[in-house]
């Protein structure tokens, strides 16, 4: 299996570009979907496919592979994006999201889609289940890692703590967490629904690795995605500070767009900027 | 089928089939601190390799057996029955939606509990579960069945959720009839043409005795152990539909929703006859003996009895 797609800094940064094309059309196309977590967390995605993950587009259930399990299922399009890029999905794949049948279901799942690794859509489960796929590669002694993205509202989800604690007890090395810290929760701003204050002193307090990184600067990504490959004696946490609906500036820091398709108007302007 | 003997607690058994596990590397064990209890811990003295313990905290426990699961292992999981509750919508969207073959087991289930009083007593365990799609639904009577059915489970195609009791009752099987259980089938202890009762869990030792009763009387009645209550043994129930033409439904569970749910539904959308269902008239619990509780909530035999007659009256 490969490692990545051999890819450089700026070539990432131009998969992330078709990428953010493809998850607001993806979007304005079902007129529904959730655009501004997909856009916050798609430089990571691209990162962690283009340059980390070992996949089989030919076996996507190669036992060996490693595991990506995005927890924050909502942020689908950017998941299937990507999973277009790798060569799982192709382009009218993309076209049956959210529609009756399609491979692209409303929230990542496992069973419809080629390349997803979890079931997603109830926030605060794929930490635990990352745990799982760790506990099993460390019985099997295989090298494969599972890498779990988390939302920052998710944090609030009482779960995802028992699986922090979890992670550590059991000393396992081979669970990286990823967290999207873009600020923006359902409702509003994560500031007014609840406060998280400092997720990186959260996790460091319950004795993981940590490190903080600009999640839109594609060299930090990948540096921060090799810094977490070399933790291996506990869990390691990329702690990312994005912006949602970050490269449509209107969807920008924006709760609105959350959850909501743009309209036609708003898709064209969206076009033009990340044309 | 022989008489029943001395017995012990359908959790026992459990513990019993983990160990007989031992030899094989793909099975599991997964605790939520109440391994004691629920008799995994046989399997962790042997092979704590195998073994993850997960604290006091059952919603981590069942999406970690699911990620073990789906790396190709076989993951038994277990705490009360009624904690198991905690992470339901887990198990809902975690574990039964993408059918992930993970068995949970959920002990202590029943106000035959006893003493712990109505926190630690699920009554609802079984109705909750059986909503599922995907999930097979079981409730062994003794130890013995138990330990058959939980070594059965493990080449089980889906999920599934095993309630064991806390307490002693006398076996309803011998070693020597374990090739009777099959999950799914429903094992006939005694035949009869007036009635059948079909029971569950530690009622089938009620609905035995008051089989015994009933003979006395010079009623004849089939007695059921309906061990796997999803999928149900609908053909055993049409059988008894014709033959004997009423049921009467016997579990240490609310009526609401678990074993005479499930006859029920069935028996009115094929062959509608008289059903009459001893269980816990929808209410908790409280502190008390296990015979004491199963007495004041109309749980025993000579309930049975009385459910017998009355839905006789009414074929």
């Amino acid at each position: 299996m490969e490692r990545g797609m051999g890819f450089n800094v700026t070539e990432l940064e131009a998969m992330a570009k078709r990428c953010r094309r493809n998850i607001v059309k993806m979007v304005y196309n079902a007129g529904a979907g959730h655009p501004g977590g997909s856009l916050s967390a798609i430089d990571m995605l691209v990162g962690l496919y283009g340059h980390r993950l070992r996949v089989d587009t030919d076996s996507p259930k190669a036992s060996d592979r490693d595991r990506f399990i995005m927890s924050k299922g909502h942020a689908s399009p950017g998941v299937y994006a990507v999973l277009h890029e790798r060569g799982f999905l192709t382009e009218s794949d993309l076209d049956t999201f959210r529609k009756l049948g399609g491979s692209c279901q409303g929230h990542v799942d496992m069973k419809w889609c080629p390349g997803v690794d979890f079931s997603a859509g109830s926030l605060g489960m794929g930490l635990s289940f990352g745990i799982g796929c760790g506990l099993a590669a460390t019985l099997d002694s295989s090298e494969r890692t599972a890498w779990v993205m988390l939302g920052d509202g998710e944090l609030q989800e009482g779960q995802i703590w028992e699986g922090v604690m979890a992670a550590v007890h059991h000393e396992i090395g081979n669970v990286k967490v990823i967290v999207d810290r873009n600020g923006i929760q359902n409702d509003d701003f994560c500031d007014h629904q609840m406060r998280m204050f400092d997720v990186s002193e959260k996790f460091s307090s319950f004795g993981w690795s940590v490190m903080e990184i600009d999640g839109h600067n594609m060299e930090e990504v990948v540096n921060a995605i090799d810094w977490a490959d070399q933790v291996t004696d506990g869990p390691a946490c990329i702690v990312m500070h994005t912006v949602k609906g970050k490269g449509v500036s209107f969807m920008e820091n924006n709760p609105k767009f959350h959850g909501a398709a743009p309209s036609e108007e708003q898709f064209q302007l969206a076009m033009e900027e990340l044309a | 089928m022989s008489a029943p003997s001395g017995g012990g607690a359908s959790r026992d058994g459990y513990g019993a089939a983990l160990l007989e596990m031992l030899d094989d590397d793909k099975v599991v064990v997964l605790e939520a601190d109440l391994g004691k209890s629920t008799k995994s811990c046989l399997f962790r003295a042997e092979k704590p390799s195998h073994t993850v313990s997960l604290g006091i905290a059952e919603q981590n426990m069942m999406l970690v057996a699911a990620g073990m699961a789906t790396s190709g292992y076989v993951p038994f999981a277990s705490t009360f029955a009624i904690f198991s509750e905690r992470g339901f919508e887990q198990v809902r969207n975690g574990i039964a939606r993408p059918n992930i073959v993970v068995h949970l087991c959920g002990s202590h289930g029943g106000i035959h509990t006893g003493t712990d009083g109505s926190s630690a007593q699920s009554i609802e365990d079984l109705a909750i579960y059986r909503t599922l799609p995907n999930m097979t639904v079981i409730h062994p009577c003794d130890d013995i069945s138990a330990r058959e059915l939980t070594l059965q489970l493990r080449n089980h195609d889906s999920p599934s959720y095993m309630r064991t009791a806390r307490n002693k009752v006398p076996r309803a099987y011998s070693e020597d009839d374990i090739q009777k259980l099959q999950i799914g089938k429903g094992v006939v202890h005694r035949e009869g043409d007036d009635v059948a009762i079909l029971a569950c869990g530690v009622m089938l030792n009620e609905a035995m005795n008051a089989h015994t009763e009933l003979e006395q009387a010079g009623i004849h009645a089939t007695v059921v152990d309906m061990h796997t209550i999803k999928p149900l043994d609908t053909k055993l129930i049409d059988d008894l539909t014709r033959k004997c033409g009423a049921f009467v439904t016997a579990e240490d569970h609310s009526v609401i929703g678990g074993l005479a749910g499930a006859v029920s539904e069935h028996v009115v959308a094929n062959q509608p006859v008289p059903v009459e269902m001893i269980g816990v008239q929808d209410r908790f619990g409280e502190s008390g003996g296990s015979d004491e509780l199963l007495q004041i909530m109309g749980l025993k035999s000579s309930d049975i009895v009385d459910a017998v007659k009355r839905v006789i009256a009414r074929k």
